[in-house]
């Protein structure tokens, strides 16, 4: 099963939101993952197949090896979904 | 018997909000393997906590006693996790139960009343909870009235906080999708009204160039390290090496154990918000999971970063301005026998941020810059006017950072004293709620006729 992780400043509010509309998005979509949410510190160091966050924060995360994805506007359902569908 | 479920097993904090995690997690049906994981994760979630409180305060004492050393006034640093972490050895079971109670107030709220909002910010749910339980704790409540007067006040709270900025929160986004709700929003209203104010013909923060080079500030771990081992330098130099070394560090040379201090700071911070993380992993999605089965439109309030893409440079410069009026009000306070709020980067960046692009939404670059100034003014105030009503809590060295915090708290505890009798406070309360919600209904009123005239 694919992992996804999805990152935020804080790793408290926003992220969470973002995890429960990926799972509901996926259930739509009718696949499975494994999804949960932390903050950039942490994520630096987790393994994921998959790292989503809004532009400006997961950016630092790029190392050449995590597969990031970076949303311009983090609460836009439908940006997500179609980061979702070519993603995964 | 009776004495261990009511006593051991409620009595214990962290047990009885796994207990809550449980329940919803057997109310969604969730298979045995989900059950059994979610409701362990939350229980060790709250006892990660408590280990994030040890490490803080031992760091937070050595702080406290520099800066009184050196300046011979108290440094308080406002900080909720911090706060909240310390509360729960006394205020745990009040505040789980306050914070369950709360949302079911805000989901009956929401079936019922025109305020649609499920407010998601699960920490600040727990913050809000905390500081209730604490104010009304040391004005001699307990047991049943205080859940039932706390849970009443929490509920209220989450609807009339986002329905209060919706109108701003609108003209940000351009949608009606989602609200914001978070506890600070006080200072984003008046930020909002400040930028109305003066901002009339002034252009879009979002028309400049702003350095993105900021941006490493979000990821708060870097920022609480980084303005914690300035903090600490900073006071162990004003301190002088003599007293750090000769008192506090055991000999070690006073720069060396001012960074490691910064740093243990830092990570305390990091583990509580860790334990936080666990413990709302179930919680808040089954709180949301209920609210979307009884609440048909509910509108979910979310965290402040939610904002964010809307004004990218807003958030920039609310966060630079919010932090410099933090600074110079911090010279302010000491003149009027206030406590000293040691300006924090988190608080700051994320409530300044927000309310920078309140300020922008209403009044463009002016409105951003003046808006997250008047908001960095009352995080500096506010603070230091809540600890005298927090009970022995007040002197611990740290306080609630955002703005709701304090004006609740301002509020309740003097209404507390105002008040001999229990049964007077609570109506006097009711009564203040229900007008707030009277003002509430009709600035909606009002305005779903500017729209339907519009129309």
């Amino acid at each position: 099963m694919k992992k996804v992780l999805v990152v935020c400043g804080n790793g408290l509010g926003s992220s969470m939101i973002v995890e429960m509309n990926i799972k509901a998005a996926l259930k739509e979509m009718g696949k499975d993952a494994e999804v949960s949410h932390t903050d950039l510190t942490t994520a630096k160091t987790e393994q994921a197949d998959l790292f989503i966050g809004s532009e400006d924060i997961v950016e630092s995360l790029e190392d050449g090896r995590k597969h990031v994805v970076k949303l311009k506007n983090l609460m836009d359902k439908n940006e997500l979904r179609t980061a979702l569908e070519q993603n995964i | 018997m009776v004495d261990i479920i009511m006593k051991d097993i409620l009595g214990t904090p962290a047990i009885l909000v796994g207990l809550f995690a449980l329940i919803g997690l057997l109310v969604q049906r969730k298979n045995s393997g989900d059950v059994v994981s979610g409701t362990l994760k939350t229980v060790m979630g709250f006892v990660i906590l408590g280990a994030g409180a040890n490490v803080l305060v031992q760091s937070l004492g050595q702080f406290s006693s520099m800066f009184n050393e050196a300046f011979a006034v108290d440094g308080v640093i406002p900080n909720n996790e911090a706060i909240v972490a310390l509360a729960q050895e006394s205020f745990g079971t009040e505040t789980a139960m306050i914070m369950l109670f709360g949302m079911l107030v805000n989901i009956l709220l929401a079936r019922f009343s025109p305020f649609k909002y499920i407010f998601l910010t699960g920490h600040h749910t727990m913050f809000m909870a905390c500081l209730i339980a604490v104010i009304l704790t040391t004005g001699g409540f307990s047991g049943l009235s205080l859940i039932i007067l706390g849970s009443i006040i929490l509920g209220s709270l989450m609807v009339l906080s986002p329905a209060m900025l919706q109108p701003f929160t609108r003209k940000i986004t351009g949608s009606d999708d989602f609200a914001i709700g978070h506890f600070g929003s006080i200072g984003y209203l008046v930020s909002a009204i400040v930028g109305k104010a003066v901002g009339k013909g002034s252009k879009s923060t979002e028309e400049i160039k702003v350095p993105k080079s900021l941006g490493f500030l979000r990821d708060t771990s870097v920022s609480v390290s980084l303005t914690m081992v300035i903090l600490f330098f900073v006071v162990a130099g004003a301190a002088g090496p003599a007293f750090v070394e000769g008192e506090l560090s055991g000999g070690k040379n006073f720069l060396v154990f001012a960074f490691m201090q910064g740093i243990t700071f830092a990570a305390g911070v990091y583990i509580i918000l860790a334990g936080v993380r666990m413990l709302l992993g179930e919680i808040v999605p089954a709180f949301k999971g209920i609210a979307d089965k009884i609440v048909p439109n509910a509108k979910p309030a979310l965290d402040c970063p939610a904002i964010f893409p809307f004004a990218g440079n807003a958030v920039i410069i609310g966060f630079l301005f919010s932090f410099i009026a933090g600074l110079v009000s911090m010279l302010f306070l000491p003149l009027l026998g206030l406590k000293v709020i040691v300006p924090g980067l988190v608080p700051h960046f994320f409530t300044g941020a927000a309310a920078g692009v309140f300020g922008n939404a209403t009044g463009g670059r002016r409105g951003a810059v003046i808006g997250s100034m008047a908001n960095g003014v009352m995080i500096s105030f506010l603070p230091a006017l809540l600890l005298p009503v927090l009970g022995s809590l007040g002197f611990q060295g740290t306080t609630f950072g955002d703005a709701d915090f304090g004006v609740v708290g301002i509020v309740l505890g003097n209404l507390v004293k105002l008040f001999d009798s229990a049964g007077v406070l609570f109506a006097a309360i009711i009564v203040i709620l229900a007008v707030l919600f009277f003002i509430g209904f009709r600035s909606k009123a009002g305005e779903s006729k500017d729209g339907s005239e519009a129309a």
